[in-house]
């Protein structure tokens, strides 16, 4: 927020619209409203098919974009994060602030603000409203819910409301296309129309004298401070507040001293901040709504009253809670497996058609295992990330979701995050990457973060043929105990030390790393409702192809990278080597050359020369130069390493984790003298650093996208693989010396 | 003693006296319409004890017992 901006984005925005030719010129809409109004759904509904996950002019977060047409007018409308209030405490919240005002380099201001108010709950939704109207941009009221209103008795005088306010107030059903043609003429209206600053509410004189006096207290540019009012006003009401902190690192730290002494003057004078803001409002709000709406005196006990009775109960709801959990994860973990493994086939047997048609060398290679290899590994993702939104929007949708988060949040907030963290977290036990994808839910960004960066540790449906590959090779299948499995007391272990290790990890981050001031826990339960299928099945396609477009794009670039690295460089040799090996030999042996040739190349490529070269790291693990080339070629996609250990030892790539040759391989593989690879603890070293380590790409790629940086992608690769070092390591020095 | 919103049993209600406190919660939750002489009412608590579901103004929401113990009330 830049001075020189500040006060360059006024002038500019300050020009009605109708200065430059219309027809030209593209409209920005902001969308703004309280949490749980439906906003989503009526910009869905706006936007339609348009809407994309892009940047606000100017701004580098992230929100959703769309376009819509009024009248051969073109509108482009920006969904900003729902809100209560527009006192920014945090970055993101900031954003909201600067997009309205226009502050900041290349930051255009809206021509219109769409307030997106709920009309059962006008009380608390008016106080935005108030906030929105002294930005001075010219505003369109959309107000949702008024079916559900009428329902409950509610009465508004929306002719009265729009001259109380001084704006349009049109009311919506979104999700059944009502009232969204009005409300596209309002806002084309109201585009053109001058805006001037406007404030209804009336602050004490002692208030408004303290605004004047700190505005007179900046630099002043022909007579005007340089600031709008609207930042004074909050520099003023929010102690410790966003802005108080850029100004003051803007202007020096007397405005800090400044606005602390009219704070003491204003406390003093009994009018103290922030309480004379938000009384100030309310006073203003009660008197606008006792004119302009008619609710019932008594509240009957509705259906959600009825509703919350059971799923908030301390036996039926958590019996509720964890039958609705079972069947999401069950869904995910399973009911996309036979889509996944569908898609699998059709992407080998498309691989085998095309390779045919291209003559054995470095093309057919790339085109079968580089990229149609690629391209499969990115939509395998998409079942599961399309069911899990399915699933979520319909929670949401309907008002379970809040319970969920209500009743596990004192379990979650015993290690600093909330309720809201809980099912990306459940997700992540299928697949991190649409758990990661749905922590959009969690409103606190440093909780979010945190989330994301443990939800990895949660072992996902990948890690489990390696499991399964090594438990059934090298564990006996011994009782203990009398009752109990030893493989599958084995299996449960690796699924239990992710789940240990999370809780105090995302302790350490929320004090460290993403330390702060304590964001309240407000985690309002809205009326339970029908969930609208139109929202649902558009949640399911946004979000798959939003990880088709952005994690798609770096999934196959690794998976061409890794491609590269295990086909290079000596190729021309091994493939002489077994045309003349090919030329003698006999019918049988032929059959197995082309797994040896496979082989022989990856041992020798980059990929082979990089296992033998960290050889010294891994042996301490108690793994030889293959396991460690296996792994290294694994770290894009950790399952890859079952086909990786097929093809090291010559049963080429076409292996699964139940087979008996690959089995067998391992436990005929000898160290030089002659002691075997493969023992029990070796095995759950290297189950267990794949139990921690972020061996998968479209992980990462996922974190890149919604945490908007490498950095949190690149700690999460960091610690997750020193994690799994060391967890390898503790296995088998103290395993090896207890056997 | 105080008594603030975490001490009421569920379907007690109360009638707040003040938010103890200038920091950024207190803000938080006057702006939720949780201000001077509005009537609350502790609707239950969650299965394991905290957090606790409110009901304000008409609407319902969930707030942790180290929130709500900054809402002093008097009794109805």
């Amino acid at each position: 927020m830049a001075a020189a901006a500040a006060s360059s984005a006024r002038p500019s925005s300050a020009v009605p619209a109708s200065v430059s030719p219309v027809s030209e010129r593209r409209h920005v809409v902001a969308v703004i409203g309280n949490p749980n109004t439906g906003k989503t759904t009526l910009f869905n509904a706006l936007t339609g098919l348009t809407q994309h996950t892009g940047n606000y002019p100017g701004v580098t977060v992230e929100s959703a974009v769309g376009e819509f047409t009024v009248e051969g007018t073109h509108f482009l409308a920006v969904d900003l994060p729902g809100t209560y209030s527009l006192a920014p405490r945090a970055p993101d919240e900031m954003i909201a602030v600067k997009v309205l005002l226009g502050l900041g380099e290349g930051v255009q201001a809206p021509d219109v603000v769409l307030c997106v108010l709920d009309a059962t709950n006008l009380d608390r939704n008016l106080y935005l409203l108030t906030q929105v109207l002294e930005i001075g941009r010219p505003v369109v009221v959309a107000l949702t819910m008024s079916d559900l209103a009428h329902k409950l008795g509610i009465i508004i005088d929306i002719a009265e409301l729009e001259k109380r306010l001084g704006v349009s107030v049109v009311p919506v059903q979104a999700n059944k296309r009502i009232g969204l043609p009005a409300l596209r003429q309002a806002l084309n209206k109201a585009a053109r129309a001058p805006h001037h600053f406007r404030s209804l509410i009336g602050f004490p004189t002692a208030f408004t004298h303290e605004v004047d006096t700190l505005a007179q207290s900046f630099p002043q540019t022909n007579g005007h401070s340089p600031l709008p009012r609207f930042l004074i006003e909050r520099l003023l009401i929010d102690a410790g507040g966003s802005i108080e902190a850029e100004l003051t690192q803007q202007w020096g730290a007397g405005i800090r001293a400044q606005t602390e002494a009219a704070r003491a003057r204003l406390a003093e004078a009994g009018v103290p901040v922030p309480q004379v803001e938000v009384d100030s409002r309310y006073h203003w709000i009660t008197q606008l709504v006792e004119t302009t709406i008619r609710q019932p005196l008594t509240t009957a006990q509705t259906w959600t009253d009825r509703i919350d009775q059971v799923v908030t109960h301390k036996v039926w709801g958590l019996a509720v809670f964890l039958v609705t959990m079972a069947i999401t994860f069950q869904t995910i973990f399973s009911w996309a497996v036979p889509v996944m493994d569908g898609i699998d086939a059709l992407f080998k047997a498309v691989g085998t058609r095309v390779g045919d048609l291209l003559s054995e060398g470095p093309l057919r290679s790339l085109v079968v295992d580089g990229l149609i290899g690629g391209v499969g590994a990115v939509i395998v993702f998409v079942p599961q990330i399309a069911i899990l939104f399915g699933l979520i929007a319909l929670l949401e949708d309907s008002g379970y979701m809040a319970r969920a988060a209500f009743l596990m949040d004192r379990v979650m907030a015993s290690f600093g995050l909330s309720g809201r963290s809980f099912i990306p977290l459940l997700s992540s036990f299928a697949c991190a990457v649409p758990g990661i994808m749905s922590t959009r839910s969690i409103d606190n960004r440093r909780d979010r973060i945190a989330t994301i960066l443990i939800a990895p540790l949660m072992s996902c449906s990948a890690r489990l043929p390696v499991y399964v590959l090594l438990i059934s090779a090298f564990i006996p299948a011994r009782t203990v105990w009398g009752i109990v499995g030893l493989q599958g007391l084995t299996l449960f272990a690796m699924y239990l030390i992710g789940l240990t290790l999370a809780p105090p990890i995302a302790f350490v981050l929320k004090r460290t790393i993403l330390h702060g001031e304590p964001v309240p826990f407000l985690l309002e339960l809205p009326p339970f409702k029908v969930p609208a299928w139109r929202v649902v099945l558009f949640r399911m396609y946004d979000r798959s192809w939003a990880f088709l477009r952005r994690a798609g794009t770096i999934i196959l670039a690794t998976t061409v990278l890794v491609w590269a690295l295990s086909y290079y460089p000596n190729q021309n040799r091994v493939t002489e080597e077994f045309q003349a090996r090919r030329a003698t030999a006999s019918a049988e042996e032929r059959a197995h050359l082309d797994s040896e040739e496979a082989g022989a190349r990856l041992r020798e490529s980059f990929l082979g020369q990089a296992g033998r070269l960290i050889e010294p790291i891994v042996q301490p693990l108690g793994w030889d130069w293959k396991i460690g080339m296996a792994t290294l070629a694994s770290f894009p996609a950790r399952e890859v390493i079952i086909a990786a250990l097929g093809t090291i030892y010559n049963l080429g790539s076409d292996q699964k984790e139940g087979s008996v040759e690959l089995r067998g391989a391992m436990q005929a593989e000898r160290w030089p003298d002659g002691r075997p690879v493969y023992t029990p603890v070796v095995a759950l070293s290297l189950m267990v650093f794949f139990a921690l380590c972020c061996q998968c790409g479209a992980t990462l790629a996922t974190i890149k996208r919604e945490t908007g940086s490498w950095g949190y992608a690149v700690f999460t690769f960091t610690y997750m693989t020193g994690l799994a070092y060391l967890g390898a390591l503790a296995v088998y020095q103290i395993g090896s010396r207890l056997v | 003693m105080e008594r603030t919103l975490a001490d009421l049993q569920p379907n007690e209600a109360g009638r707040i006296r003040c938010i103890a406190g200038t920091d950024g919660l207190s803000q938080r939750l006057a702006e939720l319409g949780f201000t001077l002489g509005q009537t609350v009412r502790v609707v239950r608590f969650a299965p394991l004890g905290d957090p606790m579901q409110i009901h304000i103004r008409g609407f319902n929401i969930a707030l942790r017992r180290t929130e709500a113990r900054r809402i002093v009330l008097d009794p109805l």
